[in-house]
């Protein structure tokens, strides 16, 4: 018997299945109740109907990722088992049928149309309920007249009540956030809900009398109160802790929801969100705003980023303070994989616009970093007045993930120099004066007396348009010193990171998002393989600290490269950098995120085999 | 070089307040920039405001030049981006008074979207147009004002698509003050300038100026009516014209105001009207937030951008 250890999946159609609310309420519960949750989603670029296959994970311990296997699967519809080949051309998925473990079970309605004799696996369960009649048999129990339109849509609530009596955790649990999700109109449903969970637990039982479910989910009381948070809410939430007033955005997968968290909190903090009329706008708005001394920031993913570029390098010129970009991959080029995971976009992030200009760009790995870095964004961007570029991706957007907290309490809080009447003396105030560290005092507009002018050309100390030798040496290379500076000022903890032991057999080299499965691999490799692996994630990406990575490789025994894209990005920027050529890669670009299996896969593979190239896809 | 700095309160501020000393134009003699930059400046003087509650914010081209001459605060932002730039300082800042430059092709060709959607918003600012057909700092290519079948000497062929017709598009995407000056004509130039800045919302301020070099088409003479044998250019106001709705809740006198406004934006020959074609007093965007947040009533986003906000029920929200 297991404890707590399990990998829980439910499918079905977009919108109408009520795949996203139902996983969502039981993840909660589970968090509730104690336990350790990581729950990732899978969905297409579609409004209702398309194929959403929604991740559970609990442990008793921290987790970050999930694993291929699942134990227990829910179907709505039977495409959640055999997936689709309505293309022609070519099978759109295959349906998770073949993830459920040996001894995993499949639940499933018997009214959806599904081939129960094409699920042609022995060694797994096959729990069939009748899902509209357990609803009907709940509704017309309170006397209530069945409206199947009506009440349809707690189907949902019936494989997972059954999940929860296979795996003895008590549909109360379930209920409680029932009744927290249901807007005060729909009340009059908890009623509902406890009767389909609670008769579709009663046939589960039944119908596993004989049996023991070789999972079960024991409550952890003294865990409680743990925080259940998505990227976007946890970068939303570090936005206004950071006193970010002005944000921006175009809408966009899978960036907006983290604007559209902010929007709802304009009453409660003094923040503006400004839906733009596309992200050129929102750039050059954040910009504007960022000058007039307003914490400034955008959201995009991709495509919008693309639309920033010019805005970045005018930014740059300027020396604005900020604005923060945070940039929410997904899988590329064009409009590409909307809704897909990618790490794409690192070299693009690391040359966004056209010229040489300096800006920062930082990975977080999760999204506690995500916020932590966030914070840390807006005084970078506030001290070295550029950009600042928060590189972050669709895993880390939309997976679920539990914390104590945020880690945002005790972040340092830097506005940068500011301009004061003082300093000019009898001079007029220069915006972009030479100085050593290359930091000019800047003066916010509407300050007295500091009245400046400056522009996306060339230009002097006082802002004004130049075009001679001189000048335009002095100005560049005062810029550029900038990013020295931050190189030797930013700490090592936001540069990068070594989890682990100081030598291994395996040295992971990554960045970004890969973080989760990665950390979650080490100690499977130890445990299971008898492979101690440690792990570099690389944070910052520029300025790249150049010199601690090349001494930490320059140790490793053997090196391996591991990103969510076709080209391994980071080992090129290492190569760069370093000098240091990573040989061996796994890399993914399938637009899907690295499981802990995945990771763990590619160590052993990599580990025995040559220097090369492995690329990794479960579909 | 002089030092710029608030004007004591009881001096009184003039158009030389708000120039400087240590920038001059590199425009061509001739150009229509000198006129606008002169009127800005005088119209500047008239407001009462000190030159630290004033930015100036630009595109790219000849146009884009003007906050370089002027002592107030100053982006020279991007071509096409200047309304947005805008957006962000006003709405960072809403004390100062914000005015937008920038020449025809930025803002109703590259900036085209931009120009719609700022009019849709409606903020407390004022954004002047220089309107001389051409692209000029590239040469002299045809601008989106340039009418189809002209042929300026710059250009290799004539025109093949019909111009946009700025004062119509500005009504149609919901500016709330729509005027047309001439560069020429200064007096009258300085007091539009006043009313749009005076005005509460977007005020759009299409100003025709020649182009000595690369437009020959629209040339003083043009202007002056050498041709015809009188002015071309004429005020509105001199007929009778009334563009400003009296009556802000009557939809009938919105519409009929607007319908007016149009028709006279297709005027266009021998006769060129001037002044102001439509007004009205609408909600503005900080009107519109104000409501959502109380706070912005009195204060700015610049004043409120403090961190350390205390976070605890938003992340509790997620417990």
């Amino acid at each position: 018997m297991i404890e707590n250890q399990l990998s829980w999946m439910m499918g079905g159609p977009a919108l109408t299945g009520g795949v996203n609310s139902s996983t969502e309420v039981f993840a909660k519960a589970c968090v509730r109740a104690g336990l350790f949750v990581f729950s990732n989603i899978e969905y297409h670029s579609n409004i209702m109907g398309r194929h959403i296959s929604y991740r559970v994970r609990t442990s008793d311990a921290p987790i970050h990722s999930h694993v291929e296997h699942v134990d227990m699967l829910l179907s709505l519809d039977g495409e959640t088992l055999f997936g689709t080949d309505d293309h022609q051309d070519y099978q759109r998925h295959g349906g998770h049928l073949h993830r459920v473990a040996p001894d995993g079970v499949v639940i499933l309605d018997t009214h959806a149309r599904i081939d129960v004799d094409a699920i042609d696996r022995g060694d797994i369960h096959v729990l069939a309920l009748a899902y509209d009649d357990i609803v009907r048999q709940s509704v017309e129990s309170l006397g209530v007249a069945y409206n199947a339109r009506r009440h349809n849509v707690m189907r949902n609530m019936v494989p997972i009540g059954a999940s929860c009596a296979l795996l003895h955790f008590d549909v109360a649990h379930v209920l409680a956030l029932v009744a927290e999700v249901l807007p005060a109109r729909h009340q009059d449903m908890v009623e509902m809900n406890r009767g389909v969970l609670q008769l579709a637990a009663a046939q589960a039982r039944e119908a596993y009398a004989k049996d023991q479910f070789y999972v079960t989910l024991r409550p952890r009381p003294q865990r409680r109160g743990q925080m259940f948070i998505k990227g976007v809410d946890a970068v939303g939430i570090a936005k206004v802790h950071a006193g970010c007033a002005f944000q921006t955005y175009y809408p966009i997968a899978p960036a907006s929801d983290e604007s559209v968290m902010l929007e709802k909190h304009q009453s409660e903090y003094p923040i503006v969100v400004l839906q733009a009329e596309d992200e050129i706008a929102s750039m050059n708005m954040a910009v504007g705003a960022a000058h007039a001394g307003v914490r400034a920031s955008t959201s995009t993913a991709g495509p919008g980023f693309s639309l920033m570029a010019e805005g970045i390098g005018f930014a740059a010129i300027t020396e604005a303070p900020g604005p923060v970009v945070i940039l929410w991959q997904r899988g590329g080029p064009s409009t590409g994989l909307p809704t897909r995971q990618s790490q794409q976009d690192l070299r693009f992030a690391l040359q966004p616009a056209h010229g040489e200009f300096p800006h920062i760009v930082i990975a977080p790995g999760d999204a506690r970093e995500a916020a932590r870095m966030t914070h840390m964004a807006f005084n970078w961007g506030d001290r070295y007045q550029m950009p600042v570029v928060v590189l972050a991706d669709k895993f880390i957007a939309n997976s679920l993930v539990t914390l104590d907290d945020l880690g945002l309490d005790g972040l340092p809080v830097d506005r940068g120099e500011l301009w004061t009447k003082e300093m000019n003396g009898a001079e007029p105030y220069r915006r972009h004066r030479v100085t050593e560290s290359g930091i000019s005092p800047r003066a916010i507009f509407g300050t007295p007396g500091g009245q400046f002018v400056t522009t996306s050309d060339e230009h002097t100390e006082r802002g004004r348009i130049d075009e001679q030798v001189e000048n335009r040496m002095a100005q560049m290379d005062k810029r550029m010193r900038k990013l020295e500076l931050a190189a030797r000022e930013i700490p090592q903890e936001w540069q990068f990171e070594l989890v682990g032991p100081e030598t291994a057999d395996v040295t992971i080299v990554a960045w970004g998002s890969t973080r989760g499965p990665i950390v979650d691999a080490l100690p499977v490799l130890q445990a299971e393989h008898g492979v101690t692996a440690n792990y570099l994630q690389i944070r910052l990406l520029r300025p790249f600290p150049a010199e601690r990575v090349a001494d930490i490789l320059a140790r490793a025994a053997c090196p391996l490269l591991i990103e969510d894209n076709y080209s391994g990005q980071l080992g090129l920027l290492v190569a760069e950098q370093t000098g240091v050529k990573l040989e061996r890669q796994a890399l993914k670009y399938d637009g899907r995120p690295f499981s802990q299996d995945e990771v763990v896969q590619a160590v052993l593979a990599q580990r025995t085999a040559g220097a090369g190239r492995l690329v990794l896809s479960h579909p | 070089m002089a030092v710029i700095d608030v004007a004591k309160p009881e001096e009184k501020l003039t158009a030389r307040t708000f120039g400087v000393e240590d920038s001059h134009p590199d425009w061509c003699g001739g150009c229509g920039d000198f006129g606008i930059l002169s009127a800005v400046k005088q119209a500047l003087a008239r407001l009462g405001r000190q030159p630290h509650e004033i930015a100036v914010i630009s595109g790219i081209g000849c146009s884009g030049k003007l906050p370089h001459y002027i002592g107030t605060y100053g982006l020279h932002s991007l071509h096409g981006r200047a309304l947005n730039v805008a957006t962000g300082v006003k709405l960072a800042n809403q004390n100062l008074e914000v005015l937008v430059a920038g020449g025809d092709g930025d803002g109703y060709g590259i900036g085209a979207g931009y120009f719609v959607n700022s009019g849709r918003r409606n903020l407390d600012i004022a954004y002047l147009v220089h309107n001389n057909g051409v692209y000029g700092l590239t040469k002299g290519q045809a601008a989106p004002t340039m009418r189809r079948g002209m042929q300026t000497k710059g250009m290799a062929e004539a025109a093949i698509q019909e111009s946009v017709n700025p004062i119509g598009l500005a009504i149609a995407s919901g500016y709330t003050f729509v005027a047309r000056g001439y560069s020429m004509a200064q007096a009258d130039l300085v007091d539009l300038i006043v009313q749009a800045i005076h005005h509460r919302g977007t005020a759009l301020l299409d100003i025709l100026q020649p182009c000595p070099i690369y437009n020959d088409l629209m040339t003083v003479d043009f202007f002056r009516g050498k041709d015809v044998g009188h002015q071309r250019v004429y005020k509105l106001a001199d007929e009778g014209y009334d563009g400003r709705v009296h009556d802000p809740s009557n939809l009938d006198e919105i519409v009929a105001r607007q319908q007016a406004a149009i028709a006279k934006s297709f005027e266009w020959g021998d006769y060129i009207p001037t002044g102001v074609l439509y007004q009205v007093d609408a909600p503005t965007y900080e009107d519109g937030l104000a409501q959502r947040q109380p706070q912005l009533e009195t204060a700015s986003l610049v004043d409120l951008t403090a961190p350390g906000h205390d976070i605890t029920p938003l992340q509790d929200a997620y417990r």
